[in-house]
């Protein structure tokens, strides 16, 4: 319509547009992203019914009381919140297109990570050395599904972040990169929202119940 | 993302979410009280079991939110208002699930229960 110019009243009505919109590559990548962690939102939310459900059937075994250390909860507890804000030095070196800083903070991130996986694994293995198998209760159960599903996602959280760390390396801060890099940024912080719900319900409810 | 513009080589470049230090700081320091609080309410028990049970489980509500705003970036306009939609659906759909499970099964609980005489006098 740039030629001959058309009035409000004489502009045939539009249903759709035939007009092809630009699609730059990996516009959606983000919100898929999104909609991702909300789906696995709902497989977390799926633990925790479970674990609120049976959190109290002991079946005459040991209770929260009796298995849970607080301060080594409040220790992993600082470990991932420590990644959460070293990612976050991340991202900002990321905008000032520092490749370097955002490769060293990723690293120091992975430490914090592995950290937070290593304590978690001395409390399983301590308690089921001392015979509080998932076996052993609805609880126990309950609690090792829901906080091994986290651990396990942090792990593949690590394993993506070496990845991420291997991509800069090789290609640089190209637009896919800080597409990554904004992804595993969601999903790590994804993961700190998650352990605020586990350190509540089950650890510090559970001592409380 | 809702507008990509051009960058100088012609491509079509992404926007993402912009990330500041300012962000990052408060996030932590919320992050931080929000966490020690309910730590130390439990390891001390300066107050009565329900209070500290209300106190921690709306702290971590509150933690939740800080999560969202400062470290995920979220606001009510990101991704042209898909994503708040999303979570919000999300949200309805978590707060059935748990509340429900929590109640049919808390019914089941009382009413399958057999009565205290009962269990004493089984053989």
């Amino acid at each position: 319509m740039s030629a001959k110019t058309i009035t409000a009243a004489d502009e045939p009505v539009q249903f759709y547009d035939l007009d092809e919109h630009p699609h730059p590559e990996g516009h959606s990548t983000m919100l898929g992203f999104w909609i991702y962690l909300m789906s696995d939102c709902l497989i977390f939310a799926i633990l925790f019914a479970c674990f609120a459900v049976l959190g109290g059937n002991y079946a005459a075994g040991p209770a929260p009381k009796d298995l849970f250390d607080l301060p080594l909860v409040a220790l992993n507890t600082a470990m991932l919140l420590f990644s959460s804000i070293t990612y976050g030095f991340a991202v900002l070196q990321m905008q000032m297109g520092k490749v370097r800083g955002v490769q060293l903070w990723l690293a120091i991130t992975g430490l914090f990570g592995l950290a937070f996986l290593g304590i978690e694994l001395y409390e399983f293995h301590h308690l089921i050395e001392i015979g509080a198998t998932p076996q052993r209760s609805a609880f126990l159960s309950a609690f090792f599904t829901l906080v091994g599903t986290h651990g396990l996602h942090v792990t593949f959280g690590i394993i993506w972040l070496v990845v991420l760390t291997i991509q800069l390396g090789k290609h640089g801060l190209i637009a896919a990169n800080k597409r990554r890099v904004m992804c595993l940024s969601m999903f790590w912080h994804f993961l700190d929202v998650v352990w605020i719900g586990v350190f509540t319900i089950v650890y510090l409810m559970g001592v409380l119940r | 993302m809702s507008d990509p513009h051009h960058t100088a080589d012609g491509h079509h470049e992404i926007e993402l979410p912009h990330a500041s230090m300012r962000d990052y700081v408060i996030g932590f320091a919320l992050s931080v009280i929000l966490t020690a609080i309910p730590f130390w309410l439990v390891m001390e028990r300066p107050l009565s079991d329900g209070a500290t049970a209300a106190i921690i489980m709306v702290f971590a509500a509150v933690q939740i939110v800080v999560h969202m705003v400062f470290f995920l970036h979220m606001n009510p306009k990101s991704e042209g208002g898909w994503s708040i939609t999303s979570l919000a659906f999300t949200i309805i759909i978590v707060v059935i699930m748990l509340a429900g499970s929590l109640w049919v099964m808390h019914h089941l609980n009382t009413n399958m229960m057999p009565p205290a005489h009962d269990v004493s006098q089984l053989p």
